[in-house]
């Protein structure tokens, strides 16, 4: 965790970017959410209405203290000398990114082909490229997780999840 | 004695052969949930929220405590097994329960652990059983002043008493109260910040986040720091349990001083995390020799499961009593109530006593039934997380994508949770906190109405939370709170000049 920008350390525990910077952006952004969600309820209104506050009343006050609270943040990354740490080192930034990239394609996977196939997909590729498993128990281990996934939701509970093509052809 | 005869009936409501099983089906889906990184106490329960929407609420709230107290058990495996925190209050347990193990005695630090839950949860379901219902009583004369009061006494404690940063708390409550009033206002039926979606017309539902934020993130981080699981074995025998039970009297103030502490702190929304560590550290504090600690002594074990359960089950003291959630699982289950079709809060009591005492009697039994069954099934459990994470992983994903398309039907609803799965992923490795942002989620809504009401009442007149002796408290308590860290370092100050540098 406490790799720093050192350039010379080895290339998996360099710092892709410090924690400083990445502090500051997330501050900066959340001042500017919060204007902006202030101005929203600004236009809704603010004022008193003979039945009570407004609807934008509440969450525009909200949205000050926010705006209030991130300038603190900003600052305090502005000032703060000890921040050089790394936020992610490459190595991190990459063992992130084998679970986040396939977890995206996942989801957009669940639109075209419903949630039981993508499911299989996504527990066998897994644990065929980055657990390194034999084909065979990957393709098992995935079907049953899918089949019980689908006995508990679908039949059991009857929360019925989406469907693609393959179950369309089963007619389900 | 209005409360036992009450709980007797909450016994009869629970003994039956349905529910008993319900109960078994959460422990053990529990101690998973807390055994296995990526999936814990609050997202646990609210993916499977959806599941029991069918279910009659007595029933499913059961099932989900029942998970609940699973989770806090599962905990302590990783821990001492593994030198994994399996949730945020376990990792107190890890100080001394992972040398323990080291050096042999795994059977006598989960035998200790589960025991000193076990007495935490039990002594904070008698102060429930008996505390609450008068709490209850007490608050039906509440009115919106007080109840706006009480919100803001639990949102300012968590800004005075939070570890973090002051303003990262303060962030994370307001996006949290933010993402609440997203949608339509339900007073004057205008649209708020939608920004003409009609996907946020619905608004931000809490589940959705609690999956995102706790779960998504949770995987996201597990994966950064490439964890290879390599821990003791343990098997634990009957006669382990026995002599390790027959120590235990000998610390009978280390675990009523934790089981005091985690009350307090789950009652008021310090949470189960802190408690974990003030008790792990008072132990310390008043031991005769301080050196053995850190090196597994059992009492370092004890100290903070015990609080860490104390305050997990407290944290549900206010939530039947008022309404208002001690923790992160608390709110998640309070919303589950909603979603039930009960109105939480101080009526809870009277109108649906059915569901407030089987849940209360569920308490008892559940964490006898968890003890029993965690004793037994600790290898199996163990094994679990041999699993390579290249397994597991995946399949929390989908069960996590699963969960939250349950909710609504929507399937924009998994790309929210992808959403906050990054929000989540980023503002941990930053600091901020995230059970108040969804404490602030779930009680949003709930907390502006009841400031509207009380200033439509008031005309406007913000002197209406000082216009009785009840609010006023309520509320100076309050700013009392979100300014303690100041007056603390003024109080500092001020004995700093008389006699310098005693603390």
């Amino acid at each position: 965790m406490s790799a720093d920008l050192h350039p010379s350390a080895a290339p998996d525990d360099r710092a892709v970017i410090s924690r400083r910077t990445v502090d500051l952006s997330v501050s900066v952004l959340l001042f500017l959410i919060a204007l902006a969600l202030a101005y929203d309820n600004w236009k809704v209104g603010i004022a008193w209405a003979p039945d009570g506050p407004e609807a934008g009343y509440f969450p525009f006050y909200l949205c000050m203290i926010m705006a209030v609270a991130s300038l603190v943040g900003v600052a305090r990354s502005l000032t703060d000398t000890n921040g050089r740490d790394g936020f992610v080192t490459r190595g991190q930034a990459r063992r992130v990114m084998q679970v986040f990239v396939p977890t995206l394609i996942f989801v957009a996977l669940i639109q075209v082909l419903g949630i039981y196939v993508a499911s299989f997909i996504l527990v066998a590729g897994f644990m065929i490229w980055l657990g390194k498993a034999p084909v065979w128990k990957a393709l098992l281990t995935a079907a049953i997780f899918t089949a019980f996934m689908f006995y508990v939701f679908d039949i059991q509970f009857t929360v019925l999840m989406p469907k693609g093509p393959l179950e369309a052809a089963f007619g389900l | 004695m209005d409360a036992l005869l009450s709980l007797m009936h909450g016994f009869e409501v629970l003994l039956t052969f349905d529910k008993m099983l319900l109960m078994l089906v959460g422990i053990t889906l529990g101690i998973l949930v807390g055994v296995l990184p990526g999936l814990g106490g609050p997202n646990g329960v609210a993916i499977l929220l959806p599941l029991t929407f069918s279910m009659d609420p007595t029933s499913a709230i059961v099932m989900l405590s029942c998970l609940y107290w699973g989770a806090l058990f599962g905990g302590a495996i990783t821990s001492i097994l593994f030198n994994i925190p399996g949730e945020a209050w376990s990792v107190a347990t890890t100080f001394d329960g992972y040398p323990m193990a080291q050096k042999g005695q795994a059977a006598e630090a989960l035998t200790a652990a589960f025991t000193a839950s076990f007495v935490g949860s039990l002594v904070a379901v008698l102060l429930i059983t008996f505390l609450a219902p008068s709490i209850a009583e007490f608050a039906i004369w509440f009115g919106p002043p007080e109840f706006f009061a009480v919100y803001l006494l639990t949102f300012c404690s968590f800004v005075g008493l939070g570890r973090e940063a002051k303003h990262k708390i303060v962030i994370s409550l307001i996006v949290g109260f933010l993402l609440a009033a997203v949608g339509m206002d339900t007073v004057s039926g205008q649209l708020r910040m939608t920004y003409g979606s009609v996907e946020l017309l619905r608004g931000f539902d809490f589940l959705v986040a609690v999956i995102g934020l706790f779960g998504i993130s949770e995987i996201l981080l597990t994966m950064e720091d490439q964890l290879a699981f390599k821990g003791q074995k343990a098997v634990i025998r009957m006669k382990v349990v026995w002599e390790t039970w027959k120590t235990l009297p000998r610390y009978w103030v280390t675990l009523l001083r934790s089981s005091a502490i985690g009350c307090w702190l789950g009652i008021t929304p310090g949470g189960a995390i802190a408690a974990s560590f003030m008790g792990y550290n008072l132990a310390k504090r008043f031991a005769r020799d301080k050196e053995g600690f850190g090196q597994g002594r059992i009492d370092g074990v004890l100290a903070p499961e015990t609080a860490a359960h104390a305050a997990g089950t407290s944290a549900l003291l206010p939530m039947l009593a008022l309404g208002i959630p001690g923790s992160g699982t608390a709110a998640v289950l309070l919303g589950g109530l909603m979603v039930w079709g009960l109105q939480p809060g101080p009526l809870l009591f009277t109108e649906h006593a059915d569901f407030v005492w089987g849940l209360i009697a569920s308490m008892y039994l559940g964490n006898i039934a968890g003890l029993i069954i965690v004793l037994a099934t600790v290898p199996l459990f163990a094994a679990v997380l041999r699993v390579p994470f290249a397994t597991i992983a995946p399949m929390i994903i989908v069960s996590c994508a699963v969960g939250a398309f349950a909710v609504q039907n929507a399937m924009f609803d998994i790309w929210l949770m992808l959403a906050f799965g990054v929000v989540g992923y980023v503002f941990k490795k930053l600091d901020y906190p995230l059970a108040p942002m969804v404490l602030a989620l779930v009680l949003g809504d709930k907390a502006e109405d009841a400031f509207r009401q009380a200033m439509i009442g008031a005309r406007g007149n913000m002197g209406v939370f000082w216009s009785n002796g009840l609010v006023g408290t309520i509320t100076t308590l309050a700013l009392l709170m979100l300014f303690w860290p100041v007056i603390m370092k003024l109080v500092g100050m001020v004995r700093g000049d008389r006699a310098p540098r005693t603390a």
